[in-house]
Parts: C-alpha cells; sequence; structure tokens
C-alpha cells in the first residue's frame, strides 16, 4: 500500500512472444488471488476486459520490439510506468524471433505470406532495453514464477529483488547431479547461463539450451572453444547460441566483434 | 497497444464498434464493425499481433532442435506443437516410439488439456456469461468456484510438470520418445489429486450447463481427428462431419490458407466448400462415442447431445472434455509400465512428414522436410485458431446483426464473447506457413 493509501497499481503488457511469461502470473495458482488482492490490477489484456489508463507502479512487459507501432507504444509505456520490469527473453533478449537479425527479413516474410506487402515488420527483433531503460530484466524463456512473485513483492516494498545472477552449474551441483558435460561429453550451455529454472535439462541428461541467458560476466567465447574440443562442428556452435537469448551481447560476441562505440 | 487507445470507440451515429483490443484472449486481436442504416456494412477480425516468422527460421535447425523452438510459438499450449512436431518428424524418419512412449504422451496432452481448458472456462470465458470484466470479479461473488478452478489448473500443470520438469515450454519430449521418463511412483502420486479433480470437473460441467446461453445455432462443418480405438489426441485420421475422411499427409491437398489483408494471420478453408470449425465442440459431435462413460454421463446430464450446433455451448463441451482427461490420465498412470530405454534413436536421411493433434483448441498440423544431415529444410504450421478464423468472423456476420438494438457497448461485450468461444491463441496464429494460393 503506498502513502496515500491506495493499492499499488500494476499492469501487464505484450509485444511478439508466446504470451507464456504473463501467463506464469496465472500460473502462480495458490498465489495469485493474494496477489490480486494486494494491487490493483489495471491493464492486463490476458485476464482482464478492464483496461485503465495509466501511471502505473510498475508495468511489466512480454516480448519483443519487431515493428514500428511497438517501437512506438514502448515509449508511451515507459512515460506511464514508475517501475519498468521486462519479463522473459523476448523482452530482456529480443527473444526466438531475433533469429531474423542475421537473415533477410523480407525473405522470411515472403516465405511466410502470399501477400508480403500486407505485412508491416521491422527487420529486426530487439530487447526492450534497446528501446527505453528498464529498472529490472527477468530471465528465463518463461521466467520463473517465484522470481516473479519475488519480483513483486521486491519492488512494492521497494528492495532489490532476491534473484541469482550466478551460473545454472550452481543450482545442478545442489541437485547432485552428474555433470553431462565432464561424465557423458555432452554439450551444456550451463556454465555461461544464469540460474533460476532449476537446471531442468541436466537433470534429465540433456545438456542446458540456455533458455535463462547469460549469467553477470559470462565468458561464452570460452565454452563455444569446449564445445569444439567435444566434437561440435562450427554450425552446431553457432545454433546452440543462438536460440532463445542468441541477441544477449555475451552470447553474440561469440561470433562478432564488439560493434563500434 | 496501450490504454490510450483501448476503450470501445463509438463514433455519433452508432455507425462503427470498435473493440481495438481484444480481452481475455491469448495474444493480440481487434474487433471492427461497421453498419449502416441497421445492417452491417464491414466487419473485420483483425490480428495485429506481430508476424514471428517460425517457418523461416526452422529452415537450418537440427531435427532434434525443433521441439524446444515449436513450444515457443505458444505458451498455453507448448505441448501440443511439441507433440506436432515431434510425430511429424518421426514419420519423416521412420521412427517408431515404444507403446509406454505412446502412452505417456497421451497422459501429457491430458496434462495440457486440463490446464488450458480450466483457464479458458473459468478465466477467460466464464466473466462474460456473469456479466464479470475478469476471473477476480468473479471470485468476488463466488471464491469457491474460482478456487476450484485454481487447485484443477494446478493439476493439469502438475501433471506436465512431472513429466517435463516445468509447466511453460517442458523441456522432456523429443523426436523419438522423452530425454527423462517418469518412473511410476512419480505418476502414482498425481492419483489422490486426480481423484478429487474428476470430482471437480464434474462440478464444473453442471456449473456451465446452468448458464445462460444464447440462441444462436450454425450450420458447421466440424473437423476434428478419429481414431478407431480412442478418443483422439495424438492420432488419427482428419474427418468432418461432410464426408472429409483424410490421412494429415493429406491435409495441404483438402485445406487451403487465404491471406487477407487485415490479419497477421491466415484464414483457413476447405477447398470448394468454404470454412469449418476445430476444437473441443468438433471433437465432441464427432467422436461423442469414445468420450470415456462418466464423460457421457455428464454431458447427458447436461443435456448436452451431438450435433451441438450452439457456439456458446463449447464452454460446456470444454468442461465434458477436462472430465474425460482426468478419468482418462487415471487410466494411463494405472497401465504405465516404464519403457526399456526413454527414447529411441532417430537417424537423419531426406525425407518430408506430416502429423496433426488435437491441441486444446483443435486440430494443429505441422510438416517438415529434413536433410540427410538432420537439418530442417522446410517447414510448416497451420495453428487450430487459424483454422478457425474465418468461422469466427462468419460467427459474427451471423450473431451481431440480432444486437443491433443494443447500445455499443454491448454490442462490443457480446461479440467478444462470441469470438472466446474458439478460445483463440492469437500468438499461435501469427507464425505462418507457406501459403498455396488458388487465385491468380
Amino acid at each position: 500500500m503506498s502513502s496515500d493509501g491506495r493499492k499499488p497499481r500494476i499492469a501487464v503488457f505484450k509485444f511478439a512472444s508466446c504470451d507464456g511469461c504473463q501467463l506464469s502470473l496465472l500460473d502462480a495458482e495458490d498465489e495469485l488471488l493474494a496477489v490480486a488482492g494486494a494491487v490493483e490490477i489495471a491493464y492486463f489484456p490476458e485476464a482482464s476486459r478492464r483496461m485503465e489508463k495509466g501511471p502505473y507502479d510498475i508495468a511489466l512487459v512480454e516480448g519483443s520490439i519487431t515493428t514500428h507501432h511497438d517501437a512506438e507504444a514502448i515509449q508511451r509505456i515507459r512515460r506511464q510506468a514508475k517501475t519498468l520490469v521486462t519479463i522473459g527473453a523476448c523482452a530482456t533478449a529480443g527473444g526466438i524471433q531475433a533469429l531474423r537479425n542475421w537473415h533477410d527479413t523480407a525473405e522470411w516474410v515472403r516465405l511466410v505470406y502470399a501477400k508480403p506487402d500486407f505485412i508491416s515488420t521491422l527487420k529486426t527483433s530487439t530487447p526492450v532495453a534497446e528501446h527505453v531503460p528498464v529498472d529490472f530484466e527477468l530471465r528465463g524463456c518463461p521466467i520463473n514464477k517465484h522470481q516473479l512473485l519475488e519480483l513483486i513483492s521486491a519492488t512494492l516494498a521497494g528492495r532489490r529483488p532476491n534473484i541469482p545472477t550466478y551460473s545454472l552449474c550452481i543450482e545442478c551441483k545442489r541437485r547432485g547431479n552428474i555433470c553431462v558435460m565432464v561424465a557423458a561429453g555432452t554439450p551444456c550451455l550451463g556454465p555461461v547461463t544464469q540460474a533460476g529454472c532449476g537446471a531442468l535439462c541436466p537433470s534429465m541428461r540433456r545438456g542446458c539450451y540456455g533458455c535463462f541467458g547469460p549469467m553477470e560476466n559470462a565468458n561464452a567465447p570460452s565454452l563455444a572453444s569446449q564445445f569444439r574440443v567435444l566434437g561440435s562442428s562450427r554450425d552446431e556452435v553457432e545454433r546452440a547460441f543462438r536460440s532463445y537469448n542468441g541477441w544477449a551481447w555475451p552470447f553474440r560476441k561469440v561470433f562478432e566483434e564488439a560493434p563500434k562505440p | 497497444m496501450t490504454p490510450a487507445d483501448s476503450a470501445p470507440a463509438v463514433t455519433p451515429g452508432v455507425s462503427r464498434i470498435d473493440v481495438p483490443v481484444l480481452a481475455r484472449v491469448e495474444g493480440e486481436g481487434e474487433l471492427h464493425i461497421r453498419t449502416r442504416g441497421g445492417r452491417i456494412v464491414d466487419l473485420k477480425l483483425s490480428i495485429p499481433e506481430p508476424p514471428r516468422l517460425f517457418e523461416g527460421f526452422l529452415r537450418g535447425r537440427h531435427f532434434m532442435e525443433v521441439p524446444d523452438i515449436t513450444a515457443r510459438i505458444c505458451g498455453i499450449c507448448p505441448i501440443a506443437y511439441q507433440m506436432s512436431s515431434i510425430h511429424a518428424l518421426e514419420r519423416a524418419l521412420g521412427v517408431e516410439a515404444h507403446p509406454s512412449i505412446r502412452l505417456l504422451r497421451r497422459l501429457f496432452y491430458c496434462g495440457e488439456w486440463i490446464e488450458s481448458h480450466v483457464l479458458h472456462i473459468f478465466f477467460l470465458h466464464l466473466p462474460d456469461f456473469l456479466g464479470c470484466q475478469d476471473a477476480f470479479e468473479v471470485a468476488a461473488k463466488n471464491a469457491d468456484a474460482v478456487r476450484m478452478a485454481l487447485r484443477l489448473k494446478k493439476l493439469g500443470n502438475g501433471i506436465v510438470r512431472v513429466m517435463g520438469g516445468r509447466e511453460i515450454h517442458p523441456v522432456s519430449a523429443c523426436v523419438g520418445g522423452f530425454y527423462r521418463v517418469p518412473r511410476k511412483e512419480e505418476l502414482e502420486a498425481l492419483v489422490p489429486e486426480l481423484e478429487w479433480a474428476l470430482a471437480a470437473s464434474l462440478q464444473a460441467v453442471s456449473l456451465t450447463a446452468s448458464l445462460e446461453f444464447p440462441d444462436f445455432e450454425q450450420d458447421y462443418e466440424f473437423v476434428a481427428l478419429s481414431h478407431p480405438d480412442e478418443y483422439a489426441l495424438n492420432e488419427g485420421r482428419i474427418v468432418s462431419n461432410r464426408g472429409l475422411n483424410v490421412d494429415a499427409a493429406e491435409f495441404e491437398e483438402h485445406i487451403v490458407e487465404q491471406h487477407v489483408r487485415h490479419s497477421n494471420a491466415l484464414h483457413s478453408v476447405i477447398r470448394e466448400r468454404g470454412s469449418y470449425m476445430v476444437g473441443p465442440l468438433a471433437r465432441f459431435n464427432l467422436n461423442y462415442a469414445q468420450l470415456t462413460e462418466k464423460a457421457r454421463r455428464a454431458a447427458e446430464q447436461a443435456r448436452l447431445k451431438p450435433p451441438v450446433r450452439n457456439p456458446f455451448r463449447s464452454i460446456v463441451a470444454r468442461a465434458v472434455e477436462t472430465v474425460f482427461a482426468c478419468e482418462e490420465a487415471l487410466r494411463l498412470i494405472a497401465a504405465y509400465e516404464p519403457p526399456p530405454l526413454p527414447r529411441v534413436e532417430a537417424r537423419p536421411r531426406p525425407a518430408t512428414g506430416a502429423a496433426a493433434t488435437e491441441a486444446p483448441r483443435g486440430l494443429l498440423y505441422h510438416r517438415y522436410s529434413v536433410d540427410e544431415n538432420g537439418l530442417i529444410t522446410e517447414a510448416r504450421i497451420v495453428p487450430p485458431t487459424a483454422q478457425n478464423l474465418r468461422r469466427m468472423e462468419e460467427d459474427l456476420w451471423s450473431y451481431v446483426p440480432g444486437l443491433l438494438g443494443l447500445d455499443s457497448a454491448q454490442i462490443a461485450w457480446r461479440a467478444e464473447m462470441a469470438v472466446r468461444n474458439y478460445d483463440p491463441c492469437i500468438s499461435c496464429a501469427t507464425h505462418f506457413l507457406k501459403l498455396r494460393r488458388e487465385d491468380g
């Protein structure tokens, strides 16, 4: 509750994405009614027909920016939001649709649509932070609903959310898994990926595919060399780093020079 | 889309009704209705949701990456996307999954049906019938019903989590089987909650059946998978009540897609016949006899008998299918024996394969071509919402004229309700496919 006694106002926005990250809020089945009681859900079209105007205390933004319309809309949202938080890989790293950034988007549009001139889309899919200042980025494809609840309560309490920035390997060790890369030679993005999923893939004896994106200070080029030692071809390494968070710079730099300022 | 442009706008003279953001659907849709002299002159369901071009970037990826990628088309029904792509790739590569794997896939699908159906019934559709803006308002009037829904949905998600690690974009399913299969005890632990869920879903049938339905019927062509031995989920022939009866490999010979200016999603039609409906009502009408006994009895008590032609009753069909999914999940868990290996190895070869499965919102078709290195050379995905889009618009053309005496806000709300009959998943519908055109 803010000092004037009103409930904090939350808004949820969506751009190019699968809806999975905002669904995480509805999937918080045990806590959902408590959250709905503690805040005013002012704008959340996936869940409600009520669509109140800003300003909002927290704007949760899902999805990447892929159209002119969305590039303008994110500016309006930023102006109306006290705290702007991106949720998920699309909003924080451009998402799977950022694969277009390395290709000819116009060709893909022609491939998919009979009348490409009906389609208006940018050549790129970019994270929200490339367009407006972002207060916090919640990682994951999809995000972890417990982290989302922590983020909402921390923001309302005016403190920094307690969300780990260390690597997935720490979670994996805590689960007592045998390392798939050391024991089975399976390429695994765990060493450069931020924790948060509970090391799901290595727990199923497959390599992590990086859906939580790069951890803090990730040394992705070094891991890429290790993949080559394990026998991966250059193309395989490229595909491993170019997936749900491929446009995030720590993963991009495996194949690219730093852009000139 | 921001709230500044989201309130239903009415031009003076009541000639235009715009709903710039369709609420309680997955993804972004818009509805525009124009009338003149008490008649509709134009009606469009627009899909401004940005295109995400999955068919483009699936090219060049390895077939083992495909189920992880296609899951990202939709957060509500990722399993449907994983299953259709896995079946299509297995058909291309000649992989025969172990019978226990087949059972697990069916169970996986039951979990997704429960989670998705309950979300739609209680959170997206029921508020319309009760005149509420959302489920939070419903909870203020009937907290028990919403708590029951949350617990049911959690159980559906629980089934998916046991098998796939997490409910959204699970990580276990792959070509040939699963990376890890559950132990029998892990599935058995779900049984007590499933037994509760079966009873709760029966209550959901009576609750939805007691709602007031608009007096509105249409003559639909219903299309669904049909299997000789079971209520079809993962496998079967594509059939309709007007004589369609084909293998998934023949889908594109019979169903064509049209690209219309106002939509980033394509419209599907049956060649030379036009629109059709997929989803729970189509499955219920075509496969009624194969529902479990409890589900059939619940339907009878709800006076839901095929052919059901009132699309607003799809909410009851969803509840009946939830009963079915709970009962079927219990049967599958009792019958489960872990396979000797979690998966069989699939060897790449140049080939093409197509398959369809029943996503919660209807038939989902995938086709892939693979080269000798296992890389995808062509992909095509036709989601259920795209198949229903033309039919949704036609429903509105028939339904809205009867509403024109009401004020604009009422018309907008009722038209939205008619769209929500289809549980449209617009994020799904904007990832398209190469189009075969009939016109010039």
